[in-house]
Formats: structure tokens, sequence, C-alpha cells
């Protein structure tokens, strides 16, 4: 379809927005038109969550006009947004688990009766949910569902009250590869009976693959509108950060030194009681980023907290440069010159409402010069925290602002600048750069090759196979708390990652491949 | 025209300050128009309750000694609330110690060299405190049990108790069946400073510098706003958790027993009905409003014993129900969590006739 011949649904004119030392939007021109998807596509903190919020009632501009349906409007809450037919599909849903599919779209309507007929309801979102591909059961109960059915839930929601608009934000972030291409066929079908989506994400190849017309802001500003069609992931990339980024990674050769972790046949289970690490056997060396695969829930959150001493090996033994550390607790590990970068950062990484100077000396503050003799010292905290927000270039106003008052990027930021400065001997990095901008991830990676040049034996745990094959030194896969193999990342290869991921042991497979060359030579 | 609250990007420094001053004179309004139903003048009320509370020394120093066990059951609470752990025990925990003190000073008197007795009733306060806190304490960490229950409970436990002892075995035979102890001899008697001011007062300024530099300049009390703000951080840090919680708990109680012992052997000089008045319950109150700040508690426990004895001082000199005090201090609470909103929230007015590029955000 061409865009440029169907009608403009919506239209925001000069959208500005100011926060206290911050402006989030800046003269934003946003035009949708009817049956199409457009990406607004942006790092984070780049303004795409402000905008989208004062399209939906959250927030209200300082300056700039909307249209919906050439009609100037006024939205001042979420619930003038779905009058006029707009919804969105939040990052972190907004279900009810302990009530049905059915309960859950129709609750809070107010058009709803004080009985509502169940039956009638259900019946309608089985035919929505037939329509738009989006398949789901309306009376089970959200609890049972899997990631990917929520989301087609929350959608359902939005089809359910007459959404016309659909605002997604970042929705593949939390999907499995299938279930992208699952979401993808559903705005098809969507977009094809008029609706239309604003595709909220900060990957190029998902603009690539899903809109029709693709809107890069940067700093607030609008940077490009452009057809997809009609671009290339690179000029979106250098639109997006203003530079081109084919992650200038300086990865140098080095031999590893000796050897700072070497876990023997370690034995785990997960909180259920359920064998989650069996017999895994490893080795870490100074100076090597040692890169773990896999598919996430296959033991790598248990394989990190036993070496970080949150959870108790059942069997094995860990060796920290030679000495015996199983079985020592956090402090313990820490002491050991472990230092670690959790998955989830928010929930374990800081303490959101402490301020950046007290969540940098979190690691340090036990020891001189952060603290002697049992009392802090506030002058030197305030020097140290300056220092680290200085060379790790941590945007922040001040180093007694909040921390939860931070972008995510520089969230992570100040995470990895406390780690890596209390570090000594073993990083382990859990999904350092998941959610990541392109910005931030760049630096996030390149902050990880600096430590291994410095000598820092680094365990890279990473769903994401290029960040493992561009920086760490050796690949170990991991399936069911088992390491199905390890190659060097020169060596490495995709498909054979992929069915390593799958359960298929390294060995097998270059037996496999010596029996077929053996048998092609026959 | 509509308004929108909206989340602030920044937590307003101001809105600390300004939430509580604005909470309490939205009080004075609320309870003016209460006033004003019951047919008296407000401001003639309002002036005679500051009378009553500061207006001579007799009133100030009635004032203070209403405030002194505010003060350090106030401090207790708040120490207890920093980590999250609702200890709403201080009633209990004052009472024990209370009945510990009385304990020493009526029956070591006479074993003991009498320079010892009072720091001994004192500190015995103090440990009886610490343990009516820490049984709930040690409950909880190990055992995961809730606190709120437990200390709730302990508190009916401390104050049945002492009412068995002043009324059972430690009646005072001489007493003419009056419930109470005997008179503490003259050495358990805490120093009185004026009127009926005594040392008690001088401990809890002591104990509110020591935990604000407990809480803002060692690394224990790092280790407890770490823990306070996110137990999953500080099990990732190898802070103990658990430990911590006890050795604070035991910190929060020993400070409320000391408010208990004192209040023995600084003003009724014996144990007897009236030493469980729900101090330990408006404690809670004034750790809330003082925003768990320790040097706070102390000006916030004075402005409440100002309330009560204003109170009083109304009923004698307008006839009015001393409950005016009371109701006062009740509806400080309910602007104060209303206010509480404000730090991280603010008010939009959206006018619809003016276009949205007039407006100016208030936003300090």
């Amino acid at each position: 379809m061409n865009p440029q011949s169907s009608k403009i649904i919506l239209e925001m004119r000069g959208i500005t927005k100011h926060f206290p030392g911050v402006i989030a939007n800046s003269g934003v021109d946003l035009t949708l038109f009817d049956g199409e998807v457009l990406a607004l596509l942006g790092e984070n903190g780049a303004g795409k969550s402000t905008l989208m919020n004062i399209l939906i009632g959250l927030y209200r501009q300082d300056d700039g006009e909307i249209y919906v349906r050439g009609e100037p409007v006024q939205i001042n809450f979420p619930s003038d947004a779905a009058e006029l037919g707009i919804g969105m599909v939040h990052q972190n849903f907004m279900l009810i688990p302990r009530m049905t599919v059915a309960e859950n779209i129709v609750l809070g309507m107010t058009s709803l009766p004080f009985v509502p007929d169940m039956r009638k309801i259900s019946n309608r979102i089985r035919a929505l949910s037939e329509q738009y591909r989006l398949k789901v059961d309306p009376n089970a109960y959200v609890w049972q569902l899997t990631v990917g059915e929520q989301q087609r839930v929350e959608i359902l929601k939005m089809v359910y009250r007459g959404a016309e608009i659909l605002i997604l934000d970042e929705p593949t972030a939390v999907l499995t590869p299938q279930e992208s291409l699952e979401l993808h066929d559903v705005l098809k079908v969507m977009t094809s009976e008029g609706k239309s989506a604003i595709f909220i994400t900060h990957k190029m190849d998902e603009v690539m693959v899903f809109s029709e017309r693709v809107a890069v802001l940067q700093n607030g500003k609008l940077k490009a509108t452009l057809k997809t069609s009609e671009t290339t992931p690179q000029e979106l990339a250098r639109l997006m950060v203003g530079r081109n980024v084919l992650f200038r990674l300086e990865k140098e050769m080095q031999e590893p030194g000796e050897t700072v972790i070497e876990l023997c046949h370690i034995s785990a289970k997960d909180d259920k009681g359920l064998s989650a690490l069996e017999d895994l056997s490893m080795v870490v060396r100074a100076g090597e980023i040692f890169g773990i695969a896999g598919v996430a829930g296959n033991g790598q959150d248990q394989l990190a907290e036993v070496i970080t001493g949150l959870r108790k090996p059942t069997e094995g033994k860990i060796l920290i440069a030679d000495r015996d550390c199983t079985g020592k607790d956090p402090l313990g590990m820490i002491k050991a010159g472990i230092s670690f970068i959790p998955a989830d950062r928010i929930g374990m990484g800081i303490a959101g409402n402490m301020d950046i100077s007290e969540n940098l000396i979190m690691k340090g503050y036990r020891d001189e010069p952060l603290s002697s003799k049992g009392f802090i010292r506030p002058n030197r905290i305030i020097d140290f925290a300056k220092r680290l927000i200085d060379s790790f270039r941590i945007a922040t106003p001040t180093p007694k602002t909040r921390v939860k008052f931070l972008s995510g990027g520089n969230i992570q930021k100040t995470i990895l600048a406390r780690e890596i400065d209390a570090c000594n001997n073993l990083l382990v990095a859990m999904y350092p750069s998941r959610g990541l901008d392109v910005g931030a991830t760049e630096t996030v990676r390149n902050l990880l090759l600096e430590q291994r040049s410095k000598g820092i034996g680094i365990l890279l745990i990473s769903e994401d196979l290029d960040e493992l094959t561009s920086i760490a030194d050796r690949i170990a896969v991991m399936f069911e708390g088992k390491i199905m193999g390890t190659i060097k990342s020169e060596d490495a290869d995709i498909e054979m990652m992929g069915l390593m991921m799958a359960g298929i042991p390294l060995e097998e497979l270059t037996n496999d491949v010596f029996e077929k060359s053996e048998s092609s030579t026959e | 025209m509509r308004m929108v609250i909206e989340k602030r990007k920044s937590v307003s420094r101001k809105a600390i300050y300004i939430v509580p001053i604005a909470s309490f004179v939205s009080a004075l309004i609320l309870g003016s128009i209460l006033l004003l139903i019951t047919g008296v003048n407000p401001i003639t009320t309002y002036a005679a309750m500051i009378k009553g509370a500061f207006g001579s020394m007799h009133a100030l120093s009635e004032t203070l000694v209403k405030a002194t066990p505010l003060m350090l059951t106030g401090l207790g609470v708040a120490i207890a609330f920093r980590m999250r752990f609702w200890n709403i025990g201080a009633e209990g925990q004052f009472v024990f110690g209370g009945i510990a003190g009385a304990g020493i000073a009526l029956f070591f008197s006479e074993i003991i060299p009498s320079w010892l007795v009072l720091p001994m009733a004192l500190v015995g306060g103090m440990l009886a405190g610490a343990l009516w806190a820490g049984i709930p304490a040690a409950l909880n960490a190990y055992l995961g049990i809730n606190e709120s229950l437990t200390t709730l409970m302990l508190n009916y436990v401390a104050v049945l108790f002492a009412s068995y002892l002043y009324y059972g075995p430690w009646r005072d035979p001489l007493g003419f069946g009056f419930p109470g102890t005997a008179r503490f001899p003259e050495e358990a008697w805490l120093p009185r400073i004026f009127g009926r001011v005594h040392f008690g007062m001088i401990f809890a300024l002591i104990a509110a510098l020591i935990l604000w530099f407990i809480l803002n300049r060692t690394r224990w009390g790092f280790e407890l706003k770490v823990i306070g703000e996110n137990k999953t951080t500080a099990k990732y840090l190898g802070i103990k958790i658990s430990k911590n919680i006890v050795v604070a708990l035991l910190l929060s109680g020993a400070i409320s027993g000391l408010g208990g012992a004192s209040e023995v052997t600084g003003i009724s000089r014996r144990l007897q009905a009236g030493l469980a008045v729900g101090h330990g319950y408006t404690a809670i109150i004034v750790a809330w409003l003082a925003q768990l700040n320790p040097i706070a508690v102390i000006f916030v426990a004075i402005m409440m014993a100002a309330l009560l004895v204003g109170g009083d001082q109304v009923q004698i000199t307008m006839g009015l129900p001393a409950a005016v005090g009371l109701v006062l201090q009740g509806l400080i609470l309910f602007p104060m969590l209303a206010g509480s909103l404000f730090t991280e929230y603010r008010l939009k007015i959206i006018r619809p006739d003016t276009p949205p590029s007039k407006e100016r955000e208030s936003e300090a």
C-alpha cells in the first residue's frame, strides 16, 4: 500500500515538552497514515516514550498541537486517548495474573453493565482473536500464559476497546524470534483492516521488517522521517546516534594469563529444588573474556549466583586464584576479588532511592579511603564519585541525584563504574548491554575490553551472539545446566552454536562432521 | 479547568520541608472548622493552646516532660522503620523498660552500691527494651514471621505484665490498696533539670545525635540504609541482612526501653498505672512526621506534646474538651500522608481555554 495516498489519521505538530533540566521533546512533528506501521526509532532517552506518553494522556505537552482525523484534540487523560481510539501496549504488561483473559480485557471499561455477560464477552474476544490471529483462550488465567500470549491479551484489550491507533512500546523485547514473527503477521492483518500502529524500538532490523515508514528521534528532536523501503539500517543507525556506529571495538590480540577462577564439577539446584547446574567445569583466565551463550533459563542465573556466592553449590569446588572458595558467602566472594554486573539492574544492581555517590561506593565503602575505622568519609566519597562519574561519563546533574532518575544506560554505567573500580580478579557480567541503546552498548563493550587488556578475567553471560563473537575470546554454550562445548570465538559458527544451544554437544557435532567427511570420501 | 497529577522527573527538595509544615497548617485549618462547628473562636483557642504549652516555665516544663517519652520512642520507631521493619511495639518496649528499671530500683538498692542503682536501672531498662524488640526481630529475620503482629502482641504482654506486678507481687503493702509499687529509694531517682523535666530529655537529645551520626557517618549506618532501600541489593553486596536487622532492632528497643526506665525513675518514681498511655503509638506518628530523621524526631515530639498539654490547658481555661489536642494530633497525619505524594508527583492545572504554550510549570 502506498501510505501517501491514504488519509492522515494522526498528526502531532511542534510537540515540545520540558522537564526540569531536560528538554524531552522539542518541536516534534509526527504524521501517521491510515493503515500503516510507523516505526519510532531512537536511543534510550531520545524522547520516544515522552512523545507517546503525551499521545496517550499521561503527560501534557508544553507546546504543540495534536490532530486526530483532522480535528484538533486535547488529550489530558488516558481516557481521552481511549475515546479517540488511541491505545498503547506497554513494555511491562498491565495485567492481573489471577484474573482470566476475558476479565482482564474488560476490566475498567466504564461502559460495562453492573453484571457483565462474560459468555458474550468471551465470544466477542474469540471472534476478534480469530480475525486478528491473536490466538488466546479467553477463559484462561493470565498467570497460565507465556509472555508472548500476555502480549496478545494486551493487544486484544486495545482492539476490543475499539483502538484504531495502536502504540507498541518495544514489543519484541520480551518475545522469542518465533513470537516476533507472529506479531509481524498480526500487525499485517490489522493494518490491512485499516488500523494504524506506532512501533517504538531502538533496533534497526526491526524497523526494516515491521514498518512502512520510520521516524527517527535524537535528543528529543525529530531527525528524519523516511520510507523504510528507501533506507538502510546503516543510514538509520547514523541518524539515530548522529555518527556511524558499526561498533568500533578495539580488541587486541593478547595471550591470556593465569587462571583466575576454576569451577570443578559444580552442581547446583534452583529455587524450586530442581537441578540447575550439572557437573559443570570451566576455567576463566586473566585477560580473557569467557563467553557463556545459551537460551535464557538454562542455568546461567545459577552459574552467576554460584560464582558470586549468592547460591551454594551442592557439589564441586570453586578455586579462585588457586584458593578453595567453595561455599563462600557474597562478602567472601567480593573479598576474593569478584565483581558482578547483575542481570536485574534496577532490582539488584542499585538502590534507586539512594543517590549516585552512595550507589557508587557500595563496593568500596568498607575500606580506605572511603571509610576508616568504621566511619565513612563524606568528602572522600564525593571526590570518588566525581572521579567515576567523569571517567565513565555518567550523565547526571550532580553526584547527589537519585539513581532512579537516570536513564537506563546511565544506570548501567553507574553499576559498571562501581564493579569495575572494585574488581581485581574476575568480572561476571550478565547481559550487560541488554536493552541499552547503540551508544551505551558500545561503551559497555569497550569497557569490558579495557578490563580485559588490564588483565582482569571476564565471564560474559549473554544472549547476544554478535556481542559474544565480537568481544569474547572463548565461548561456551550452556544447555540445561551443562556446557555443550567451548569454542574459540574466531571459530564460532552461528549455526553450530545454535545446535549446541538446542542441546547437541560439540563432540557429536564434530563427530558428525567427521563421519560425514569420511563417508563422503568413500 | 482540570487537574492532572504528573510524576516529577526529580524529587523536589523543597517538598521535603514544605510537606510537614503544610500538613501542620492544614491540620490547624481542619481543626478550626471543627472548633467553629462547636461554636468557639479557633484563633483564641489556638492562642490559648500555645500559651498553655509554652506560655510559662511551668507550661514549658510540662510540655517537655510529655515530649521526652515521645522523643525516645519516636527515635526507636524511626530506626526500625528505616529498615522497613514495622515495629509497632514501641509501647511494649517502653513499658518493659519501665518494668526492668522499676525492678532494679526497688530490689537492688540494698545489694549494690547506691551510686550504681540509677545507672543499673537505666541500663536494665535498655536491655529489657532491647529484648522486647529483639524477640520479634529474630523471629522475623530467621523464621520470616510477620513483625507487625509480633510487636503488637508483645505490647499487650508487657502492659498486662506491668499491671500484674503493681496489682500483685510488687504492690506497695503500705499503699492503702493503691495500684502501684512503693516509691523508689532516692538514689534511684533520675535528677531533674527544671520543673519536672528530667535527664531523660538529655538522653533523648544525645540519642538523636548519636543516631544521626550512625546513620549518616558510619559504615554500619550505610549498610542499614541499603537494607532499608533494597534488600536484594544488600544481599548482592554481601551485607548480612538478618544480623543487621536484629542489631538495629536491639538498638530500637533499647532506646524505647530507656524511655520507659527514665519515665519511672524521673517522673512517677514508682511503677504504677499510667505508664502505658500510648506513647509508643504516638511515636509512630512522630517518626513518620519526622520522615524518620532522628533530629526532626526531637522537634516533632515537642510539637505533639505541646498539642497535648495545650489541649489540657484549653480544657481548664476555656472549658473545652481536652480532646482538642488529640484531635489535632490525629488530623496532622492525614495531610502528611496525602502530602508525601507531592515529593514525587506534582499537580498540574489545565485550563482548556488557554493555549498550552501559556502554561508554565510551577517546578522549582
